[in-house]
């Protein structure tokens, strides 16, 4: 029987994206390393802080990893939550695991702790990019409830490679922000077939922001994970420009578009209506080759 | 001598259509003409049925109706079932309208008792779907009727489609009694699928510039059961469908019996209940009984209403649904309401409040929200002569040891949570409803359903069976057994209660071997939206705000 | 917030020795729950952070029944809530103490 990513919380995503028994925690809940934040607001605090870290193999190989509680403030990076985040990026540069796994959920900052979150964030990206220069692999895993939006979407397109389902959304700004900025005649964040062809894991993986689109299937996400860890991406100056100038194309060819149908449509997809009904499988074969 | 004349009605119905006249070409009125049409037709205090449903909305006569000169058009009583869109009582703030009879206001029950209590209008009576259609026929005949419908021929004749809902019954009331039929629809075409309303019960049609508003009212994800209703749907079946063998039955609105109509192709399948329960249905397309009707456990549904969305899935199913010979379903909400007061075995439905007499109330301050159709389905039929093993067992259960005469009985199933969200008690010593009927001077605190009507309270804690409580101590005591941590609950008298459950009276999870650490959403047979639609095969098309794709 | 601390005697001790499991999740209407092995001579300790104020009676029942299900000796329980039911709350420590012997990974 398969086991939806997207309805487990993260402890149990952990249990069954790893090796089984193999996870040990760093700082849990009997740490009680909480928000000092929160209290004085009269909000409740989570022993773990909504952030799961610690050390685990996957296929035998050894991995450190993160993984955000959606459930918990929608997965939002406060001072102890982001500072977790960066002690295990920075342990691998001591422990030089196979990868980082880093299985995001998250609206962004917490509110209620606004700078001191904010610098969290920011730190959590230093710290990815200096995995990664270490020449550590951070691979990022999207399919919760609440998206991967705000200062995680950024961190996110920092790392390696991401693994998103369809139930998984990868943005900047949400969609209610979109709406309550920008308008709802701009972007009706009630219109969920609307906002799951702009920012959902399909058009996230067409456009190439994710590098595997995987069913909702916590198997399936521990699959792409193992695949992804012998991934060495060109860090050098020559691959970033290059990069920069895929994205000056892409702007080129589809800045008009007003909807992600328009921009399925012109990368020369069949019948691209359909796309947001199929199934995983018959999605990639429907859009083989025809990626942005 | 004076003779008496026998046809002032069609005289005066002649009057106003003569007034009319200028506006129609044939039985078409041009949507520009709407407002000047129902000038023209309506009289000050007439009574008039603005087509409002569960579901579909004539939207356009709703705002045609409010545009009206209330100078021209005053005092009118509205006849109306339920009350769904503002323009609903706008009617009442611009003195168009003064009186109101209705069944349900679900949306606009707080603004509903803010113009009652400043005086904007008063209130006939609050009635059942199936009270209100009686009186259409009595002595509450619409004058002039306002209704909606798919699409109209040339002719006048009109295609309602799966929403058909209220409207064969407003516009029988009306086209026979000399009044006023206007119809919007959506399209005018050159041959309709099907005929639903023939031309000739109709004054007027007016192609509406939008199409009528429909609320996908019985649609609910499964994404948002809990583990918590997945064990009382558990105990419902074990403890109640299996027990009764429930054939024929209604389910309300709600998570609580969707989680029901998800556990069927899963646990219930597994207790080797198929083809024993659940096989006629008085129901609206349920998106959440796809997976059961996949599996082969639905024989017959027939509905209230259409259910948005669910359009081409009903047509691919005609052998489960009442189906036109055009393809497309039909429903009819007074004859499905009497399917289920005469024809169910069974109504099963969430509430708010429960007093200690078992007294079932949706009632809350502040809201005038009425009663829909549950009165009827949740209530014992008791013209019913036909038997059934469910039937039958329920009346047993209710007569032992007493000597009456053999007699069967309805099972009406409140099915409540004992907390709601905030920590609200669905366990009461008083009612809301009391308080409101004196705030809203009604003659009767609105009741949904009759603790005397009520066989058995399901919670989370257990199900008690209150048919056989033999005295109103016990029947009590069987209440606050399964009230769980309220007020209510905590008041037991634990060994009267214990010794209940040792009657049968009262049943845990335990007594009817559920193993709780079962009671998961993995249990669900489907967990998502997008679950409902594989299992449709693709036929089901949700609205656009449950999707997550 | 409300913190609330119930203690109970008489219970059993595990016979071998269980590591610390957190339960749930603390978002709205459900809670977490952290069972530890403590030193408390003999006690079961509970103590509950809630964002619901002013149900300490029912805190009191539930937690009641609980130990009459659950008799645990030298255990700490800690709960985060916002503003669960009794139902999820019984289920959740239900599920934590099943967890804590063992049962489940």
């Amino acid at each position: 029987m398969s086991h939806s990513y997207f309805e487990a919380n993260a402890r149990e995503r952990l249990a069954q994206l790893l090796d089984a028994g193999s996870f040990r925690e760093l700082l849990p809940p009997g740490a009680r390393m909480t928000s000092p934040h929160l209290p004085p607001l009269d909000a409740p605090v989570a022993f773990d802080d909504g952030v799961v870290v610690g050390a685990g193999t996957l296929d035998g190989r050894p991995v450190l990893v993160g993984a955000q509680e959606g459930g918990f403030n929608g997965g939002a990076v406060g001072e102890v939550h982001g500072a977790k985040l960066t002690g295990l990026l920075e342990r691998a540069l001591d422990e030089r695991p196979a990868a980082v796994l880093l299985l995001v959920e998250s609206g962004g900052v917490r509110l209620h702790e606004a700078n001191a979150g904010l610098i969290g964030v920011s730190e959590v990206m230093r710290a990815v990019l200096a995995a990664r220069s270490a020449g550590i692999p951070v691979l990022v895993l999207i399919g919760g409830q609440y998206g991967c939006f705000g200062g995680m979407g950024i961190v996110s397109r920092c790392c390696d490679a991401i693994v998103i389902s369809e139930e998984g959304r990868l943005g900047l700004s949400g969609p209610e922000v979109i709406e309550t900025t920008c308008g709802v005649e701009e972007f009706d964040s009630r219109d969920r077939a609307l906002v799951w062809r702009t920012v959902g894991g399909k058009h996230r993986y067409l456009l190439g922001e994710a590098d595997r689109l995987v069913p909702d299937d916590i198997a399936a996400f521990r699959a792409a994970a193992r695949e992804l860890l012998d991934t060495r991406p060109d860090l050098s100056l020559a691959a970033l420009e290059a990069e920069h100038a895929r994205l000056g194309r892409r702007i080129d060819r589809f800045g008009d578009c007003r909807d992600a149908r328009d921009i399925w449509t012109r990368l020369g997809i069949a019948a691209p209506e359909r796309l947001p009904l199929l199934d995983t499988a018959e999605f990639l074969a429907a859009t083989a080759d025809r990626r942005a | 001598m004076t003779v008496r004349q026998w046809n002032t009605q069609a005289q005066n119905r002649a009057a106003r259509r003569e007034r009319a006249a200028a506006l129609a070409r044939g039985r078409h009125v041009a949507s520009a003409d709407a407002r000047a049409l129902l000038e023209a037709v309506l009289e000050p205090g007439d009574r008039v049925c603005l087509e409002g449903n569960n579901q579909k909305q004539a939207d356009f006569l709703a705002k045609t109706l409010v545009s009206v000169d209330p100078a021209r058009v005053h005092d009118l009583h509205m006849v109306q079932s339920v009350l769904a869109l503002p323009e609903h009582l706008e009617v009442f703030e611009r003195g168009i309208a003064r009186k109101l009879d209705f069944s349900f206001s679900g949306p606009q029950g707080a603004r509903l008792a803010r113009l009652l209590g400043a005086g904007k209008l008063t209130i006939g009576a609050i009635h059942t779907y199936l009270e209100l259609f009686g009186r259409y026929f009595t002595d509450l005949t619409p004058k002039v009727s306002l209704v909606a419908a798919q699409a109209a021929d040339a002719a006048g004749n009109l295609y309602t489609g799966p929403n058909t809902e209220d409207t064969p019954v407003i516009v029988e009331a009306t086209a026979f009694r000399q009044g006023i039929v206007i119809a919007q629809v959506n399209e005018i075409v050159d041959r309709l699928p099907r005929v639903d309303i023939p031309a000739d019960w109709v004054d007027y049609v007016i192609l509406a510039p939008t199409p009528n508003y429909i609320e996908p009212l019985f649609t609910r994800d499964p994404a948002q059961i809990s583990e918590v209703q997945v064990l009382m749907a558990m105990m419902a079946i074990k403890g109640i469908y299996a027990e009764y063998e429930v054939n024929r039955l209604n389910h309300g609105i709600g998570f609580d019996t969707a989680a029901i109509e998800l556990l069927l192709p899963t646990y219930a399948e597994s207790l080797g209940l198929k083809g024993r329960i659940c096989r006629h249905w008085a129901l609206n397309p349920h998106p959440a009984l796809i997976p059961a009707i996949e599996a082969g456990w639905v024989e017959s549904v027939h509905s209230f209403g259409g259910e948005l969305g669910m359009e081409a899935y009903t047509a691919a199913r005609p052998d489960v649904f009442f189906t036109g010979a055009d393809g497309s379903m039909r429903s009819n909400r007074a004859l499905c309401q009497a399917a289920g007061h005469y024809a169910c075995d069974m109504f099963i439905g969430s509430t708010l409040q429960i007093d200690l007499a078992g007294n079932s109330s949706t009632a809350t301050l502040g809201r005038i929200t009425g009663f829909g159709g549950a009165p009827n389905m949740g209530a014992d039929a008791r013209g019913r002569r036909h038997a059934s093993p469910a039937w039958l067992k329920a009346g047993r259960e209710a007569r032992a040891g007493r000597n009456t005469i053999p007699r069967g009985q309805k099972l009406v199933v409140q099915m409540v949570e004992t907390f709601r969200e905030h920590m609200a008690p669905a366990f009461v010593d008083t009612l809301d409803a009391w308080e409101l009927a004196e705030q809203a001077g009604m003659p009767l605190p609105p009741v949904m359903i009759y603790g005397e009507d009520v066989s058995h309270i399901l919670t989370e804690e257990g199900i008690a069976n209150l048919l056989l409580c033999r005295t109103d101590e016990e029947r009590e005591q069987a209440i606050r057994g399964v009230a769980g941590y309220t007020p209510v609950g905590l008041g037991r008298d634990k060994r009267m209660v214990e010794n209940l459950r040792d009657r049968g009276v009262i049943r845990r999870a335990e007594d009817l071997g559920i193993d709780k650490r079962l009671a998961t959403r993995d249990l669900l047979a489907a967990r998502s939206m997008k679950d409902l639609v594989r299992a449709s095969g693709g036929l089901y098309d949700p609205p656009k705000r449950f999707r997550n794709w | 917030m409300e913190t609330l601390t119930f203690e109970y005697r008489g219970g059993r001790a595990l016979a071998a020795p269980a590591a610390a499991t957190l339960t749930g999740v603390v978002g709205s209407g459900n809670l977490e729950v952290l069972v530890e092995p403590a030193a408390l001579d003999g006690a079961c300790r509970v103590e509950v952070t809630t964002a619901a104020v002013g149900f300490g009676r029912i805190w009191q029942a539930v937690m009641d029944d609980f130990f009459a299900r659950h008799p645990l000796a030298d255990v700490q329980i800690s709960i985060n809530d916002v503003g669960a039911t009794p139902a999820v709350v019984s289920l959740r420590l239900d599920q934590a103490v099943e967890a804590f012997r063992g049962g489940v990974a």
